[in-house]
């Protein structure tokens, strides 16, 4: 889904910008950053909400697993999800886009460095709307302002000074990654009360 | 309000054990000492109060919304024990209104998924099947059971689970007659065995309580 998603987007960027080459170059790799972001988000209401539903969740935890651990899982098993598809797709997409192979290659570091931080964020959010009607718009409304630096950082190492923004990129991945586990698992604790 | 206050001093939080107890429920025990339970600032019950040993079991009764779900689910830890104490010893299944399988897996292997992860054999599975009358729709997609057989389908995860301590929320809830019958000789084994069976139910349950406890709403509260 994600990756069709990114697909679609680097077929459609064409059309809408026209065919010049060097628009196209420069504007590509942010273009797929945002791709990448939203496609990430796509799958953000059926994260949690279906096995909270079904009592997957609560089964689990009646068996002494911690809440923590079980977003981990989730935490994982979502970035597997969508995290390598997603950089697999990005070779065609940036063949379509005509991106030079230095850039794409930058594209492929940034994004196997920011996809865990996405992942984590739409873990976050799913876990804090569960429940909620309209959880979908409510959780779009909820990432877009937290994903801005992972964006700004993930675009912007596509440049030639890449390294900073890099270094960047990778510590806010990490904290949203440190915290999400936690910060779902308290939200799921606190959904039961 | 002199026990709201009396009570909040006595605040301990639950004493949860998955010590992993054998099957049998030897040394499984479950006691509770003046519990209270409070969700969305609302007291729901208080001074809630039985023990129950190996064998035994316990009948919770009252009118809907009364809290009998959410003394179960304090019990086996997902609510916070709001006043008193609650301890539990041996392991815990909770069977709710809630089925917990994956709808696109053949019974069998759904049910399979939590016989593995509760580390029993395989064959436990198709004993509890059996038990449930179920065995026959072993390969049937999960989501092409009926109202009753998701029912059975939650209780023979419950029986599989090898847990000492069975928390049924409504277990004859959609059940014919001859399923009613199949649960209470499933209790019964489980109860000689050594178990324990903590049911909350609106209806009379075919099997003898040691403990009926009928919930009632507390006083209210005089402060807003």
């Amino acid at each position: 889904m994600p990756v069709i998603f990114v697909l679609m987007v680097a077929t459609l960027v064409p059309f809408a910008l026209g065919p010049d080459p060097r628009l196209l170059s420069a504007t590509g790799g942010g273009m797929l950053w945002v791709a990448a972001l939203l496609a990430a988000l796509l799958p953000v209401d059926r994260l949690i909400e279906p096995d909270l539903d079904s009592g997957l969740i609560d089964q689990l935890v009646v068996r002494g697993m911690r809440d923590d651990t079980v977003m981990a899982a989730k935490l994982a098993a979502h970035w597997l999800n969508f995290g390598p598809p997603l950089l697999v797709a990005l070779l065609p997409a940036a063949a379509l886009l005509q991106l030079p192979g230095e850039v794409l290659l930058r594209l492929e570091l940034s994004l196997l460095i920011g996809t865990p931080g996405l992942a984590a964020l739409a873990l976050m959010t799913a876990a804090l709307t569960a429940g909620l009607k309209g959880s979908s718009a409510l959780s779009g409304l909820l990432v877009l302002p937290l994903a801005v630096p992972l964006l700004i950082f993930g675009a912007g190492s596509l440049g030639v000074e890449s390294g900073a923004a890099l270094k960047l990129l990778a510590a806010s991945a990490l904290v949203l990654v440190a915290i999400a586990p936690f910060a779902a698992g308290a939200a799921m604790r606190a959904g039961r009360e | 309000m002199l026990w709201l206050g009396s009570t909040r001093a006595m605040r301990h939080g639950s004493a949860m054990g998955a010590t992993g107890l054998a099957a049998d429920g030897k040394g499984a025990r479950v006691a509770l000492n003046d519990a209270a339970c409070q969700r969305g600032g609302r007291l729901l019950f208080a001074g809630v109060g039985f023990a129950l040993a190996p064998g035994e079991a316990a009948l919770v009764a009252g009118p809907n919304g009364i809290g009998k779900s959410s003394l179960l689910r304090m019990i086996c830890g997902l609510l916070p024990v709001y006043a008193g104490t609650v301890a539990v010893e041996g392991m815990v299944a909770l069977a709710d209104e809630r089925l917990a399988l994956d709808m696109d897996r053949p019974l069998g292997r759904a049910l399979g998924f939590w016989a593995a992860l509760d580390g029993r054999p395989s064959s436990g599975v198709a004993e509890a099947l059996e038990a449930m009358a179920l065995a026959s729709l072993a390969d049937v997609p999960v989501r092409m059971l009926s109202t009753g057989q998701r029912k059975r389908a939650v209780l023979a995860r419950t029986i599989a689970s090898g847990a000492a301590i069975w928390l049924l929320d409504e277990p004859a809830n959609g059940l014919d007659i001859a399923s009613i019958v199949l649960l209470a000789d499933a209790v019964a084994q489980h109860l000689a065995a050594g178990g324990i069976v903590i049911a909350a139910s609106h209806q009379p349950l075919p099997w003898a309580a040691t403990v009926s406890l009928t919930l009632a709403r507390p006083r209210e509260r005089a402060e807003p």
